[in-house]
């Protein structure tokens, strides 16, 4: 089924854990991680939008970025750090408040996306001047690489390759924490504290990668396991993998970078202009600022949308799109089979003409054409804790 | 009743003079959850080894291939209806079609259980 790489495959602290919990491995960005555990796909998906479901998503990239510019502690930290990643981000972090998270993207000079990425700001006074950064495995050297080159002499750049990544996401997750992390359930939605969790210092988001409520807690490796550990002897949580975090996040409408976004799609095309800060869209002031608000002036030729199609067979990513008239208008990017939905999902790329909601579409799926629809996005609501 | 399998993860059984066949249960085990199933034609034939139905899971689509030359006879429309089956139940009532085979010596010359089984723990 699968080759196997000539390197070695990287292992994350938990990775004897998904082997003892019965998990398929898979390679994944250089990593083997788990794709399914015992349960498989379909029931996780449901769990996790039902009870709540623990992810390992350590293989992803967390730094910490910090000035060079100013002492640390303080507004003028913060302004000094925020002014450096605003060189390659169009999201607002000046404005950031204390312990606010923001997702964004890297841009390069043509307006293309080159990686999305969380970035959070420190809660306490002592820690401005340090952003919190969380960036897709498959693109942290290049992005890493990146800041060194562009913004080497202003921050330092921390890779916290000593931390553990772990979600916890569903409608229970924020209950469940909370016996283990007294303090997390005020979080709300795109925010980020610090705990103390037996010595150990946690960084937890209230955010994810599924739609639903839920977390992201970086924790020391040495201390990882014995963490998701005590998370998984809830009888609510199970081990979802890779498999399950695909489906849910295409039900929830979210980019998978490489295939929903990459170095020739602006931000403003790949319907994620939310990413782009207020007053970044009137200064301008990061790579590809021309087109970018250019497209936001005048609308982007091609946008991202989903797509429904009528029957039951899913229209993956490479099938093409054709207008009802049977011309070629995009291309599928993301596409499967929707547990919670159940049925088929897609999103993919169509000229602005043809994005809107209700508009009848053809899918090219094994030589045959199958009648779908642009719908909103997302498919399955979104359920973040507001407050 | 004598069962016969390819290298392809089908299954053959002959019912008096119609082969009935299926995915085996290690094709439903690696696949994970099957979600869809498209089936061919009553009265299509197919040579051995071309692919005749489809079958994806959440996570892949799989094309199932013609284990014997042959006219498919009859399709299994509750798997088509209720994909879940074929993971319920591949050696069973998860059939997928029925053929009349053109060459017998074609169902001779596949696997028996035993090599079937062999197969599988040395891929």
């Amino acid at each position: 089924m699968s080759t196997k790489p000539n390197t070695p495959l990287k292992r994350t602290a938990l990775h004897g854990l998904h082997l003892s919990l019965g998990a398929k491995m898979v390679e994944f960005a250089g990593y083997d991680m788990p794709v399914q555990y015992a349960d498989g796909v379909l029931k996780e998906h449901l769990h996790t939008r039902a009870k709540a479901g623990l992810f390992d998503v350590s293989h992803m990239g967390q730094a910490f970025l910090r000035t060079r510019q100013s002492p640390m502690g303080g507004e003028d930290a913060h302004i000094a750090v925020a002014g450096a990643i605003e060189m390659l981000v169009p999201a607002e972090i000046r404005k950031l408040k204390k312990g606010g998270q923001r997702y964004s993207v890297f841009l390069n000079d043509k307006g293309g996306v080159l990686d999305d990425l969380m970035i959070s700001r420190p809660l306490e006074d002592d820690r401005q001047g340090e952003l919190f950064l969380v960036v897709n495995a498959a693109m942290k050297d290049q992005d890493f690489a990146l800041i060194r080159k562009m913004l080497g002499d202003r921050v330092e750049l921390q890779v916290a390759d000593d931390r553990s990544l772990i979600a916890l996401q569903g409608p229970s997750a924020a209950e469940i924490l909370e016996e283990i992390v007294p303090g997390v359930s005020a979080q709300t939605f795109m925010t980020m504290r610090r705990y103390d969790w037996g010595g150990a210092g946690l960084i937890v988001t209230r955010s994810g990668y599924t739609g639903e409520d839920g977390f992201e807690i970086s924790v020391p490796n040495k201390r990882a396991d014995e963490f998701a550990k005590k998370l998984l002897a809830h009888p609510d949580v199970a081990p979802i993998g890779l498999g399950a975090r695909d489906s849910l996040r295409l039900e929830a409408g979210l980019c998978l970078y490489g295939h929903d976004l990459n170095s020739q799609i602006s931000p403003v095309e790949g319907n994620i202009a939310f990413a782009i800060g207020k007053r970044r869209r009137e200064e301008g002031g990061f790579p590809g600022a021309e087109r970018i608000i250019r497209e936001l002036k005048e609308g982007p030729k091609r946008l991202r949308v989903g797509i429904r199609p009528e029957g039951r067979a899913p229209a993956r990513e490479g099938v093409e799109i054709l207008s009802a008239a049977g011309d070629k208008i995009g291309e599928i990017t993301s596409g499967g089979f929707g547990p919670t939905v159940n049925g088929p999902v897609a999103m993919g790329y169509v000229p602005a003409e043809y994005s809107k909601t209700g508009t009848k579409v053809q899918l090219m799926v094994r030589g045959k054409a199958l009648p779908a629809e642009i719908v909103d996005m997302p498919v399955v609501p979104h359920r973040y804790y507001r407050g | 009743m004598t069962v016969r399998y390819t290298k392809d993860h089908e299954w053959v059984r002959m019912d008096g003079d119609v082969a009935v066949v299926g995915i085996t249960a290690h094709a439903a085990e690696q696949l994970g959850d099957v979600v869809f199933v498209e089936l061919p034609s009553k009265g299509a034939s197919f040579k051995q080894h071309a692919d005749m139905a489809v079958v994806e899971s959440v996570k892949a689509a799989s094309d199932v291939f013609a284990p014997i030359s042959g006219e498919i006879v009859d399709v299994n429309t509750a798997i088509v209806d209720d994909p879940a089956r074929v993971n319920a139940d591949p050696a069973g009532e998860a059939w997928f079609v029925k053929m009349k085979p053109a060459d017998p010596a074609e169902f001779d010359g596949l696997m028996d259980e035993a090599a079937y089984n062999a197969f599988t723990e040395n891929a």
